[in-house]
């Protein structure tokens, strides 16, 4: 047993984090939510150069995977990347460069950038079928560009393991958003002062903080147990403590920054939410709670 | 990464549980008398088929056992709903200050005894002005020859009530202030010019007790470190309490396990939520101990993510209870087990550095926030 990411694992996370701050992910994000998809194609492009989209199909472990997808969710990087790097390979489809996005009703009853996407499919328990994108919806999180699906014809069997790779990936999601509402919280703790000094001094912000970090940090392992098993149970697990942990680390994020979180131009919004939008993708809490204690 | 245990590991778990399965009895409080006398009887039976101190070097009546091989015998331990262990503040928090501090003479006098519960120790650090701030201490120790006087008052002391001996710190530099001056004692509970006296807990038993140390002799061979170092040598101890020694996974999982069991005989909806919540958070805490113990394994030390532990698991461990008082409803209050679980959890924020402490600790020293008024 050693239960620690590997070397490979962490540079891996650093390769991409090193590539997603020099990139503006948040000007990306926040064209994309205006339709214009030009700087967010962009970073995906780089994002497929790292080996990124295909990590499945080249040999990548579900670890890998969700180590990857927590930097993204970090970065806030726009598009229906949990579809086309995690969804797609469990049903035996390469990507190619192309985008996916995935429906599983009632779980995932919208199509994430189904507009724009090369392979639309619909995950049911009697096939797998595919979908024409039909009305936009505006979703609380505006990056997620969401459309009504229309159910077309079937093309392949129900995979189970679809849907676990979808929840999986999106708790990864989760964390990694939840972990940039921290990390940017506390350093904005460490510069603001009010009454002449540090906020971040103060009781009642650092109790925030600590029970912030304490939720991240006690999700992540059941996020890598769960992609190390895949199994159900692991899979809800992490969904929620994932999705419990990025909530609370966004409620104290905005919290911590005051009224300049609540403001279009700070990322915090973005993540805060992000994390709302997800909460209920790809399972509610009810439901995976309720995969539990099955 | 992997969650594999090896081939010694499973092996050692069958033995255990086989162990158990067959040894396993219900004991009466320990906070009593003569439940106190039963579970020393217990301890030595434990320490008999060498499982009361696995991870202890063989000489000291343990088996060497990896962490890993710990984490999974406490799995299996309270699992098999085997009894509290009584000596646990010797076992958890004192014999690992002595494995980094104590003399080879202290080690070979102290652990074996220790191993089998002949001597059950006592924490004695809190003092009626020193909670939380434990470096306000005022107790005293006055050099004498070949060794020293202590005196003055410690409370709160867990099963003092009954146990043979203390540890804790007194101020040895009278002209000290706050962390410099203190020393690490050993105490003799039945020495000349200690006095006892139980309180009383919420349960009605004499869970703890005051201490009265009136120039009370403890030689030179009983000071652990060197004196006036006292309060680094503290800080392993504390790092122990507040980490996984003294609270390993493995009684959360269990209460967790016989939590849903509970649940499952109503599925009582309204509850199933916070069911739920109480194993993922239990499994949380075990994976997350793994992480820990891989660390460990590769070198790293325990640092301020003690007192994220001790976050946890305290709030898991009130949580989990509550639940089950409630989803038994009116029968809660003539249960005989949850309840008592449930006034013991309540503790976990207070001891071992309380929650706002652990919550200080994890802000200042994990996140590097500013140091705070105190
Ligand atoms: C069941 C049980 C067993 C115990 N066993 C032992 C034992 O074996 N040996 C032993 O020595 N002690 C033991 N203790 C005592 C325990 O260690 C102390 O209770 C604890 O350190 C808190 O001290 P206090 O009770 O004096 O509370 P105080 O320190 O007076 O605290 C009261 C309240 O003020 C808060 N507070 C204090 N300082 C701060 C601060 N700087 N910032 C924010 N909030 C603050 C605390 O969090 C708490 O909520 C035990 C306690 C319990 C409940």
């Amino acid at each position: 047993m050693r239960f620690a990411l590997s070397a490979e694992q962490q540079d891996f996370a650093a390769a991409i984090d090193a590539y997603l701050s020099t990139a503006d992910c948040d000007a990306a994000a926040r064209s994309w939510a205006e339709d214009d998809l030009g700087p967010g194609m962009k970073l995906w492009h780089g994002l497929t150069d790292l080996g990124l989209l295909d990590l499945l199909d080249a040999g990548g472990s579900l670890v890998d995977l969700v180590v990857a997808v927590e930097r993204l969710g970090y970065h806030a990087v726009p598009g229906p990347w949990v579809d086309t790097a995690a969804v797609l390979p469990a049903l035996s489809i390469e990507s190619g460069g192309r985008l996916a996005s995935v429906v599983a009703p009632p779980h995932v009853p919208y199509g994430l950038d189904a507009d724009v996407a090369d392979v639309r499919l619909m995950l049911t328990p009697d096939g797998t079928y595919d979908f024409a994108a039909g009305e936009r919806l505006s979703s609380v999180d505006r990056v997620r560009r969401l459309f009504e699906p229309e159910r077309g014809n079937r093309v392949g069997d129900a995979v189970a393991l679809a849907f676990e790779h979808g929840a999986l990936a999106t708790a990864a999601q989760l964390l990694g958003a939840g972990q940039w509402l921290l990390d940017t919280s506390v350093t904005y703790a460490k510069q603001r002062k009010q009454y002449g000094r540090e906020i971040g001094g103060y009781q009642a912000i650092k109790h925030l903080l600590a029970d912030a970090v304490t939720a991240l940090e006690l999700a992540r392992p059941l996020l890598h147990a769960a992609a190390l098993t895949a199994a159900p149970r692991d899979v809800s697990a992490a969904k929620v403590a994932a999705g419990q942990a990025a909530a609370l680390a966004a409620k104290t994020g905005l919290q911590v920054h005051g009224a300049i979180g609540y403001t279009a131009e700070h990322g915090l919004g973005l993540r805060l939410t992000k994390v709302r939008a997800l909460a209920a993708a790809w399972g509610t809490p009810a439901f995976h709670r309720g995969r539990v204690l099955a | 990464m992997d969650l594999d245990l090896p081939e010694s590991t499973l092996a050692f778990r069958a033995e255990v549980r086989e162990w158990l399965a067959e040894n396993v009895v219900k004991l009466p409080s320990f906070d009593t008398a003569e439940g106190f006398t039963r579970h020393r009887e217990w301890e030595a039976k434990l320490a008999d088929a060498r499982l009361s101190v696995v991870s202890w070097p063989v000489e000291f009546g343990g088996r060497d056992v990896s962490l890993l091989d710990w984490l999974i015998f406490e799995e299996e331990y309270y699992a098999a709903a085997a009894p509290g262990r009584v000596n646990q503040n010797g076992l958890f928090m004192l014999a690992p200050t002595l494995f980094s501090h104590g003399t080879p003479e202290q080690q070979a006098r102290i652990l074996p005894k220790m191993a089998r519960s002949e001597e059950v120790w006592a924490q004695a650090w809190s003092e009626p002005e020193a909670g939380s701030d434990i470096a306000a201490l005022r107790s005293t120790a006055t050099p004498t020859s070949g060794g020293w006087l202590l005196s003055g008052q410690k409370t709160w002391s867990s099963r003092a009530a009954f146990a043979d001996k203390a540890f804790g710190l007194f101020r040895s530099d009278p002209g000290s202030e706050r962390h410099r001056g203190l020393t690490y004692f050993m105490i003799d509970l039945r020495a000349e010019g200690v006095q006892v006296r139980p309180i009383n807990q919420l349960d009605g038993e004499p869970g703890f007790a005051e201490l009265f140390f009136d120039e009370v002799f403890v030689p030179d061979e009983d000071v652990i470190g060197t004196p006036g170092e006292g309060w680094r040598v503290a800080m392993t101890t504390a790092n122990n309490e507040r980490g996984l020694s003294l609270r390993s996974p493995g009684r959360f999982l269990a209460t967790a396990d016989r939590l849903v069991r509970l649940w499952s005989e109503s599925r009582d909806p309204a509850l199933a939520d916070r069911v739920a919540d109480a194993w993922i958070g239990a499994r949380a805490y075990q994976l997350y101990t793994f992480g820990t113990a891989t660390r460990l394994a590769e070198g790293a030390s325990l640092g301020p993510e003690s007192s994220v532990n001790k976050l946890f698991w305290s709030q898991l461990d009130v949580s989990m209870h509550e639940t089950a008082l409630d989803l038994l409803g009116p029968a809660a209050e003539v249960d005989d087990t949850w309840p008592d679980g449930w006034l013991f959890s309540l503790a976990g924020p207070i001891y071992g550095g309380t929650d706002q402490i652990q919550r200080n600790i994890v802000a200042e020293r994990l996140l590097g926030l500013p140091r705070g008024d105190r």
